[in-house]
């Protein structure tokens, strides 16, 4: 490797690279930011710490000083929750505050504090055997729901935060009341504030419902699951019949560092995420290279029937793809249609299993997944090879330039340039692609070697396939799952961060002006 | 053509031939499974493309014996109560993020990307054990699907929020001086110029319950009469049931589902090519 990666360069320098040596030099400069961005990291974190308690500590400053300065109004408002509203007519808002509260402490004293009591071991009873007066014998009765107690619990937690917003809210609100009124103006009327709602406060009105889902089905659930990945929660130990319970980091170590005949869980993670990630790679990139091949033929000056060639693969597009992939399964299946012609033309004697041989399946996906994804590509890369100016190949071509250096020095940096996010998403997307996996290799039958505890896996499994068929699955492994899906979370972060540091940066932007 | 050189033309006609090529691979499996949905002689898989004898019966027999219809209804009404209520939430949420200022845009932004980052999956396993306590699940998933595919829908604002950019701010400016409210703004303003992003949104929320596999199967829970198609038409063909060896109704569904999808994509093509090519240049 040339020296000259290893200092950093001027601008001036850095311009004068090639292309290859500008990605090794960004590179290089990458690895070698590490420490510094570790460093850098940790003073954010001690900044982020040290804001928290200066935010706190303002907090705690403001909540004293509005008891000592404010109003008597004020000051009940601390223990009844909007009484300063309803003493200064906006009566709405405040009875919403007081029902809030009333709620609340009706909530814990009923039900908040029962389930709280039982959060720490989830449960102590399971089901188990009483002795029955009316049926004069040992029945079988319910004892905890570990499931609803973590279920339950978390949501009360949220609760008290939720409450613990509020009152702050409240006491806030009172103190710029004190404010307005102690100045001499007039607090807002009823029907203002609500005029506010579509003026100045629109974005909460418009951000409420939408927030309120990604709260609920989003937000909350996945909350629950990362929770659910510090317990043993799975098919023998249900909640119900066996109470499941906190186990510390267990699961990560199991899914990391197991070993072992019965229990090779790690290796089959192993193998499962380089797969994931060798998938991701070619999915994205022999697409994005093949669809842009393809939008250029067709783009070129002199070719006709353009709309012809465009249509014939948008058609594809709108066909659910789930039709085409179940259909393209069966094509390649033992008895399909390509075994029953190349027996016909005596080309083999026995059928091929095209799936359930690794290599032929691997290539078949990725070769499928090109077909699926030509089309898409075509549109997109369409869009942005009209937007090239076409000067820069007139001047090209002028200074000499065949079609290969147009493409290496104009198309393909343009290319990549504008659609640098793109990839990075079709990446993500691909890491996440359940539908092409699971529907094209139903029949794969799972591989020997990737048994585990948790459920069997095929060779052309990815992580999100295997997630799925854990929790479905005969042994409902969530615990696994959860472990999984975090998993999952940490790579794609993970790439999206390098992807953000090695993304051409603004200065490559004057390239094309 | 006289003037164009030799070479030129050569590669104009390898050109011709690779596109030809490839329209003909693109279309062949499509020719295949209609030819196949209409075979009579078998319902198994069989190692030709045209059919010795041509019929109905496929069709007949995929209404008469499965739960397609029923499939076929769920889908349809998931399709549009998904499209108006996704639509919605993602043009509140992509306007906002995109025209409005306020206190923590920026960090709501952030998280939303983080949350992203999850596998949508990992939170169907709890999502399922509340719906199904609420009889939402099983023959009822219609409702339990519409809710798990529109509930999240703001976190996709991204490319409506691309379009929402590129309108000018001082429209804005203009209709405020006016005496414009924000609301009257959005509504009066800025919608009747988006309409290639709202039939866009439409679209896009319409397809997505036809083409759901995962959510739509876990949610169904193997009970047929909550399933939508692509649940329904996969479990025609499962190697696990009885019903694998009518392999021809397996292709007359498909056909069946294609077609109207096709035509309305067809027919709203502009606006998906607009839409699919801004979106993935702003990222």
């Amino acid at each position: 490797m040339n020296r000259k990666f290893f200092k950093t360069l001027s601008t001036l320098e850095y311009l004068k690279l090639n292309r290859f040596e500008k990605f090794v030099y960004n590179l290089v400069m990458f690895f070698a930011r590490i420490p510094k961005m570790i460093l850098g990291l940790f003073i954010k974190i001690w900044n982020f710490i040290k804001a928290c308690g200066l935010f706190v500590a303002n907090e705690v400053k403001d909540f004293f000083m509005t008891f000592i300065k404010g109003t008597w109004v004020t000051r009940v408002s601390y223990l009844v929750m909007g009484f300063g509203n309803i003493w200064r007519l906006q009566v709405i808002k405040g009875l919403f505050f007081l029902a809030f509260e009333v709620i609340f402490f009706v909530y814990m004293k009923t039900t908040g504090f029962y389930w709280l009591g039982k959060y720490k071991t989830l449960g102590d009873v399971g089901m188990h055997r009483e002795y029955n007066e009316i049926y004069d014998s040992y029945i079988d009765v319910p004892g905890d729901d570990s499931f609803k107690v973590l279920l339950y619990g978390t949501l009360t937690i949220v609760f008290i935060l939720a409450f613990l917003y509020t009152w702050r809210q409240n006491i806030k609100q009172n103190r710029i009341m004190d404010e307005i009124v102690r100045s001499g103006k007039k607090v807002k009327s009823m029907k203002q504030e609500a005029k506010d709602l579509v003026d100045d406060q629109f974005h909460k009105t418009l951000l409420a419902l939408p927030v309120a889902g990604i709260t609920l089905f989003t937000v909350l659930p996945i909350i629950f699951m990362i929770l659910v990945a510090f317990t043993n929660y799975d098919g023998s130990h249900d909640g119900y019949a066996n109470l499941f319970t906190w186990v510390g980091w267990d699961n990560f170590n199991e899914l990391l560092h197991s070993a072992g005949t019965n229990n090779n869980l790690s290796y089959t993670f192993g193998e499962i995420l380089s797969w994931t990630l060798i998938w991701a790679f070619f999915a994205t990139f022999t697409n994005y290279f093949l669809g842009m091949i393809v939008a250029i033929m067709i783009n070129k000056a002199g070719i006709k029937f353009k709309k012809l060639w465009r249509g014939i693969l948008v058609l594809t597009i709108a066909i659910p793809q789930f039709v085409s992939l179940l259909y393209i399964s069966k094509l390649f299946s033992k008895s399909g249609i390509v075994n029953g012609m190349l027996i016909n033309w005596g080309l083999i004697q026995q059928p091929i299993e095209f799936w359930n041989n690794p290599t032929s399946a691997r290539i078949l996906v990725i070769l499928i997944n090109v077909w699926i994804g030509i089309p898409y590509l075509m549109l997109i890369a369409t869009g942005i090879l009209m937007n090239i100016p076409q000067d820069l190949y007139e001047s090209a071509k002028i200074d000499g330039a065949n079609v290969w250096q147009q493409y290496t020095r104009i198309t393909l940096p343009y290319m990549l340039f504008v659609t640098g996010p793109y990839l990075l998403t079709s990446f993500i997307n691909n890491i996440n692609n359940f539908n092409v996996i699971f529907l094209l290799t139903g029949e794969t039958v799972a591989n020997p070697k990737l048994n585990t505890s948790g459920g069997s896996a095929t060779d052309v499994d990815l992580l999100i396939t295997w997630l799925f068929k854990i929790t479905t699955g005969a042994t409902n492994n969530y615990k696994l799952a959860s472990v999984i899906g975090i998993m999952i979370f940490i790579v794609v972060a993970g790439l999206s961060l390098i992807a953000y540091n090695l993304m051409p940066s603004t200065k490559n932007e004057e390239d094309f002006s | 053509m006289g003037g164009l050189s030799a070479s030129r033309r050569a590669s104009n006609t390898l050109i011709y031939i690779i596109l030809t090529l490839m329209c003909i691979i693109w279309i062949i499996p499509f020719v295949c499974i209609l030819f196949e949905s209409f075979r009579v002689e078998t319902t198994m898989q069989v190692g030709y493309v045209i059919p010795k004898q041509f019929g109905f019966d496929n069709y007949i027999n995929l209404f008469k014996e499965t739960d397609f219809p029923i499939w076929y209804r769920n889908t349809f009404i998931m399709g549009l109560f998904v499209s108006v209520i996704q639509t919605m939430f993602v043009l509140m949420m992509s306007y906002t993020l995109s025209r409005l200022r306020f206190k923590g845009r920026k960090g709501l932004m952030n998280f939303m990307l983080v949350m992203g980052m999850f596998p949508g999956f990992l939170s169907m396993i709890i999502l399922y054990r509340v719906l199904s306590r609420m009889g939402m699940t099983g023959e009822h998933s219609v409702i339990g699907l519409i809710l798990v595919y529109t509930a999240s829908s703001g976190m996709g604002y991204y490319v409506s929020k691309g379009f929402f950019d590129t309108i000018p701010r001082s429209l804005d400016e203009a209709a405020r001086v006016d005496g414009a409210t924000r609301a009257q703004v959005f509504g009066r303003i800025i919608m009747p110029l988006s309409k290639p992003i709202v039939i866009y949104t439409v679209l896009c929320a319409f397809m997505g319950p036809w083409g759901d596999f995962m959510f739509a199967k876990y949610i169904a829970h193997g009970s047929s009469k909550g399933m939508n198609v692509a649940v329904g038409i996969q479990y025609l063909i499962d190697k696990d049931n009885m019903r694998a060896a009518h392999y021809t109704q397996f292709c007359a569904a498909g056909v069946l589902v294609a077609i109207p999808i096709t035509i309305l994509f067809m027919c709203l093509q502009k606006y998906y090519v607009e839409g699919v090519t801004g979106g993935s240049v702003k990222g």
